[in-house]
This record gives C-alpha cells, structure tokens and sequence, in this order.
C-alpha cells in the first residue's frame, strides 16, 4: 500500500511535468512556429482590426448582409460559451421556435421573393445549430437571402450569386463532409463589392 | 443519401485497415521483454512498487490509489485554479460539486461535463489537469488489459500479471501520445486554436462586441479523441468550430474515437495466442457498430415529428443536407453526425459532434442503447476487452450447457469462481443504471435537472446515469447539474470504472494459475460464426433485455406519440 502510495505520488509528478506541460507546450511552440493563423483562432481581419474569426458565426441583423443560422448561446453566437439548444424533437418549444423563425423569415424575404412559402425554407435556417456558432448555412439558405441582399445593396443579383459560389467551401476532396457557405467571409465580400 | 453512404463505408474501410496494424504493435509493446532506457529510469524512480511481477490483487491496488491520488491532486487543481497561473481569463474556483463530479469523470476516462469548458476551466486546469488524465486514465485502461490478457494467456506456473508501472509508461509513451502528436498538428493545421494567449476581443461588421474563447486546444483535442475519453475544451465539444473546423478533422476525429478500442482486439488476439477468436469478437462489434449506423442515419435523415409538421423543407437535395439539422453543424450535416453518434457510444468515448439530445428517438436511442450494453462493443480502451470478456464467459458458458461439457475459453475451464465474476462484471452497472435512474425519476431532486418535457425528460435522466455508469460521457446534455445530480453522478463514475475493472482483473488472476486443457472434439469451438451469432444473441438478452422496459418509457413511447 505505502510502495503503491510513493509510487503513485512520482509518477503524478511526472505526468503532470511531461504531458500536462511539455508536451502542450512543445505543441503550442510549433503550432506558433509553423501556423500561428490556426493557432490563434483563425482570426478575420479588416483596416488592421479583428473583425471576428472565419470559425465562429456572429450576429447579423441588418438586411444588407447574408443572415447566420439560429443560435441557442446566450447572447446569440457566443464563442466565449458555445452551447446546444438541447430541444428534444416532440419538444413544444421546438415546434415554436420553428414556427417563429420561419414566420420571420417570410416576412424579412417574402418581399423580394414573391411567393415564397414556408416550404422553401431550408431546416438549418430556422433550427439551431450545433455549437451555437456554426460559421456555415446551407447553399439554399444563402440563395434564399440573395435577392434581398442584391437589391439593398444594389448589385446585380448574378454578382451576388456568384459571391455565394466564391464562398461555398465544398466537400473535401469533392467527398467527405457536406458543403456550406460562410456567412462571414460572404459578408465581407460583399461590403467590399459595394465599396468597391 | 447516397454521398452520405459513401463516406460512411470509406469510413469502416480505413477504420479496418489502420486498426489492424496498430493492433499488431500494441501486441509487440506489451509483450517485449526489454524496456528503454528512459523506462528503466522511470520505474527505478517509482521505487519498490514498479520493480515486481504483480498478481492480479497487487496490480489491482497500483491502479486504485494511483486513480485516488491523482483525484486528490486534480480536486485541489480545479479547486485553487483562482490563485494559480495560466489563468488569462482571470476564472474563479471551479464551485466543489462540480469539481468532485468533474475529477470522478475525468480519472475514470468518462470525461461527462457538468460545466462549460471555455468559461469554467483556466488553461491550467485544461491542459495540466483534465488533459493529463485523459492520457493517463486511458494508459491505465490498457495497462489493466494487457494484464488480463497475459493472466490468461499464462501456460502453468505463476501468478504474476506484469507490473501496472511498466505497462502504464509503454501505454503513455509509445501508443497514446505519438498518436497525439501527429493528429494534434494536423488538428491545428485545420484550424483548431493552440496558444496560451488568452481570449479575443473582436469588432463585428455591425459593431458589436464579440469574446472568442481560445487556449491550448489542439493538444487536449487529439488525445480525448483517442483515449475514449470525450471531454472537449468547449462545451459544444466537437461540434465547436474551433476543436473540428473542417470535414477533413471531423474524418480523424471519428476515426480516433474507434481506432485503439478496434485495434485492441487485434492485440488481444495476438496475446492470447487466439487469432481467429480475436477476429470473431472483432466481427461481432463491428457488427453492433453497423446496425447502429444503420438505424440513426436514417432516422436522423428523415427528420423530426416536430421538423415534418412544420412545414419547412427537410429534404435532403444538392443545395441542403436536409433532415434533423437542430443541433447539428452544416460541414458534418446528418451522414457525419449519426455516424459519430453510434462511435462515440459503441466505445466508451463520449465526444460529440451535435447535440444528442436534439436527436430524433430512434437516432436517440442507438447511443442510449449502445452504452447500456456496457464498455463492450468494443468499448473503451482497454477497459472495453475486458467488458466484453464478461459476455464471452457467459456465451461460453451457455454453449458448455447446450452440448453438457464443462465451458471452456482458450484452453481453460471456466469454473464457478469465474463465471460469478463475469456475472457480476456483466449485470452490476446495468443494475446500477436502472436503479439510479429509477432514483433521479422519483425525487423532486432528480427531476430537478431535467431539461425537455414528457418522454424525453425521461430519456435524459436515463441517458446520464447510463453514461456516468459506463464511462462514456455523451449527455443529453439539458439534464442540468445540481447537488444532487453531480453527487449521484460522482458516485456511478467510480463505481462504473472500478467494478467492471477488479471483476477483469480477478477473472485473469484466476485464469493465470490453470492448467491448460488440451482441445478435443467435443471442445466448443469460439473461432467461429456460430460463436459470433452466440455471443450477439447474449448480449442482446443480457443488457439488451434489461433496458427494453425502460427504453419503452423513454424513446418508444415518444417515437410512437408523434
């Protein structure tokens, strides 16, 4: 018991000392050295600011910009505590949630698409997202907000749909995963369009 | 579906192929004679306790306070985190209960969190505290099997099992962190954070402010993938973007959570000298991993109750993934996160990559189901062998009854001593689960942490101690933590590691001082598809039975109210 006990206190000292810091450290060294861009965060720069990170979604309210999925953090898109809204699928909660983002949504799109219905609302516009931050919406999503983001920022809709292609990331090697587009770097394209 | 198929397959085919080799070099580092230099260092270092040949009891002793030890140590971490360094965002004490439920989860290799890691955790108690753990819990777990496999591979003579030390070191040092290093640089190359620097403030394009937690993440992500441990720097976990930014970290991710439990098989085989039973057991997870795939991505595809009524579109097309998407992440859509689902739950892991209580019933009940089997199919590393050992004995067992000879497994009787131990290994946590379930169900104080109504609620309450008990870790992750939930939870973690653990160890104790019987015709033979079929039917009746009345409760019945 004592042999195991002395034991026990060495190799606690040493796994702490080996994997708890040299390791991350040594790590973190080469992560700095050889791609600090990841390293950090995947930080998005503008006029020498940080904008935000390519990772994380955040707010988009006003009609000029392409609109992020829903979020369950608390404020909304939140990358400093990343949560799932945890809805269970009978949930009542849910059935109203979707109900209102939908209705929202018809009315923020409805007027630049002429009848449109709830039908052609993709589900990842109006249910939440995993993390809370998922930097992506579906390809139909964003052709979905195009008109409405062409005709506030008076560009041609085919410049804006092409932005949208720009901006889709596909599968890996055309295989693995599923494609979307990132809401933010689509953003700033398309303030960068406008300001030319 | 087709596309999501496709890559599902790719998937179990590299699975296959990189599992096998690496099971052949864990046999070969378990079972060399001569250590490193820096080895001998080490164990020389430890004193007395590492320099013997332990029987099962002594190499029993060496894990127990070594795991009670290091609990005391990381309580104390999380608990002083205020007062020490490498704490950029200036966080508080992690508040006790939580940290007792937190330390019992992450030296147990279950990692369930009852707290939101970017906003609880300094990087300390991340990288220096619960990372640490996740190397050495998951090293102790392999440690215990190589010791069971020698104790039945043993041919006469001797009690010894190997020494816990020793194979602790060999675990750490030449399987799991060599794997760690190159998935965490290719993690980070994807995109995943690793810094000390603390966390970003950024300017929105409309303005607002934007707090983007950050930290040490690479290195503690690719070792809770491999070593079945699950518990993620964020709190959404892997479906965070910045611990699996890319479909391409999303495929090593899942990988890792299936790699060492499969490849563990192949050692074990090799151990034991019993190839072809190894390839058999092989098979029969493979197979329980499969059927789970086969009913939650569908499921998942087909969409909620709630999604369907509602009339939005859910139908999978080349613009849209479709389906359940609540919870779930764009770049993984609904292939990515069933499969990782059923993973993370045929084997002890616990990592997400969407929300499972957002999942439909059926996609929900295939990880319920999976865990309550127990640390089998094939379960964590190390501990999940000598999980399913325990339903070997008892097929083993039913078959010697079928054809009236005394069982027998690799060239050993199976006795009384044995099968009380595989008994017991097999329906205690089972037993636990329901009982504690049944507990949190009835009192005010359970139903405290219960999050969704109805059905549901029920379902979460069972899924949590279900994952607490089998050290998995995947939570419906609603049921909140209150004194009585993380306490209760304390007490399944512990109980769900060291039970089934002593059970193994004292099965290969037993089995070390037989004699060998030599096989004849009337031997039962356990290389075969008839054994396989035996032992799925087993299982299937033993935990498979046990939790289809509280299945009817939970996930049945809400599948059928919709």
């Amino acid at each position: 018991m004592l042999r195991a006990l002395l034991a026990s206190v060495v190799a606690i000292v040493v796994s702490t000392v080996v994997l708890g810091f040299a390791y991350p450290a040594l790590m973190t060294g080469v992560a700095q050295l050889t791609m600090s861009h990841q390293a950090n965060g995947s930080l998005v720069m503008r006029g020498g600011k940080v904008v935000g990170s390519s990772l994380a979604a955040q707010s988009f309210s006003f009609p000029g910009y392409f609109h992020e999925r829903p979020s369950a953090t608390s404020p909304a898109y939140n990358p400093g505590f990343t949560t799932f809204s945890n809805l269970g699928p009978t949930n009542p909660a849910l059935a109203q949630l979707v109900k209102q983002n939908a209705a929202a949504i018809l009315k923020l799109e409805g007027p630049y698409n002429p009848g449109l219905t709830i039908h052609q609302i993709p589900v990842d516009a109006v249910v939440p997202s995993g993390s809370g931050i998922d930097p992506q919406i579906s390809i139909a999503y964003a052709n979905l907000q195009a008109k409405r983001v062409a005709a506030v920022r008076h560009l041609p809709l085919a410049t804006v749909q092409q932005l949208i292609k720009q901006h889709t990331q596909q599968r890996t090697f055309a295989f693995f995963g599923e494609p979307g587009v990132n809401v933010l770097e689509l953003n700033l394209a398309v303030d960068q369009q406008v300001s030319g | 579906m087709g596309q999501g198929i496709g890559q599902i397959l790719v998937y179990a085919a590299v699975l296959i192929a990189l599992s096998y080799p690496l099971g052949i070099w864990m046999a070969h580092v378990y079972t060399k004679e001569k250590g490193d230099v820096v080895e001998r260092g080490f164990l020389r270092l430890l004193g007395r306790d590492a320099a013997t040949d332990q029987d099962w009891k002594q190499y029993g002793l060496s894990v127990v306070v070594f795991t009670i030890c290091f609990s005391v140590f990381l309580y104390g971490m999380l608990r002083l985190q205020g007062h020490l360094f490498l704490n950029p965002d200036h966080l508080p004490a992690v508040p006790w209960t939580v940290a007792l439920n937190t330390t019992a989860s992450f030296v147990t290799n279950t990692n369930w969190q009852y707290y939101a890691g970017e906003a609880t955790m300094s990087y300390l108690s991340q990288m220096a505290g619960l990372a640490v753990q996740q190397f050495v819990s998951a090293g102790a777990g392999l440690a215990v099997l190589a010791a069971v496999a020698r104790g039945i591979s043993r041919r006469g003579g001797g009690v010894g099992l190997g020494n816990f030390w020793r194979d602790l070191y060999r675990s750490i040092v030449y399987i799991l962190l060599p794997l760690s290093i190159v998935l965490a640089v290719v993690l980070i190359s994807q995109g995943v954070p690793q810094t000390f620097h603390g966390h970003v403030t950024a300017t929105t394009l409309q303005g607002a402010h934007q707090t983007i937690a950050r930290g040490p993440v690479g290195s503690m992500i690719s070792i809770k993938q491999l070593g079945t441990n699950g518990g993620g720097f964020y709190d959404s976990n892997s479906a965070v973007p910045f611990e699996n930014p890319t479909p391409t970290s999303n495929f090593l991710e899942v990988l890792a959570i299936l790699l060492i439990p499969f490849a563990q098989l192949v050692m074990f085989g090799r151990m034991v000298f019993a190839r072809r039973h190894a390839w058999v057991l092989y098979a029969v997870c493979f197979a329980i991993f499969a059927i789970g795939v086969c009913v939650a991505f569908p499921a998942e595809q087909h969409g909620s109750a709630v999604l369907r009524q509602s009339g939005v579109n859910i139908t999978n097309s080349a613009s849209q993934v479709g389906g359940n998407m609540t919870d779930k992440e764009i770049r993984f859509g609904i292939a990515n996160t069933a499969l990782w689902a059923t993973a993370t739950t045929d084997v002890s892991n616990g990592s997400v990559n969407g929300g499972h209580d957002a999942l439909t019933p059926a996609g929900g009940a295939v990880p319920l189901i999976n865990m309550f089997l127990g640390e089998v199919e094939p379960g964590g590393v190390g501990s999940g062998v000598y999980g399913l050992i325990f339903y070997v004995l008892i097929a083993v067992f039913v078959a010697g009854l079928m054809v009236g000879r005394t069982p027998e497994w690799l060239g050993k009787k199976i006795e009384a001593r044995e099968m009380k131990l595989a008994a017991v290994g097999a329906l205690a946590v089972p037993t636990m689960v329901l009982v504690m379930a049944a507990v949190a169900i009835v009192t005010k104080a359970g139903l405290a942490s219960v999050f969704n109504p109805g059905a549901h609620g029920f379902t979460e309450t069972l899924y949590a101690y279900t994952s607490q008990s089998n050290n998995n870790g995947s939570a419906f992750a609603g049921y909140a933590a209150t004194d009585f939930s993380t306490t209760l939870g304390t007490v399944a973690l512990y109980f769900g590691r060291f039970f089934p653990m002593l059970a193994g160890l004292a099965i290969g104790g037993s089995l070390a001082v037989k004699k060998v019987v030599p096989a004849s015709a009337g031997t039962f033979r356990t290389d075969g598809g008839t054994f396989g079929i035996m032992l799925l039917g087993v299982i299937a009746l033993t935990a498979g039975l046990m939790i289809l009345p509280a299945l009817t409760l939970g996930p049945i019945v809400e599948g059928l109210m919709h």
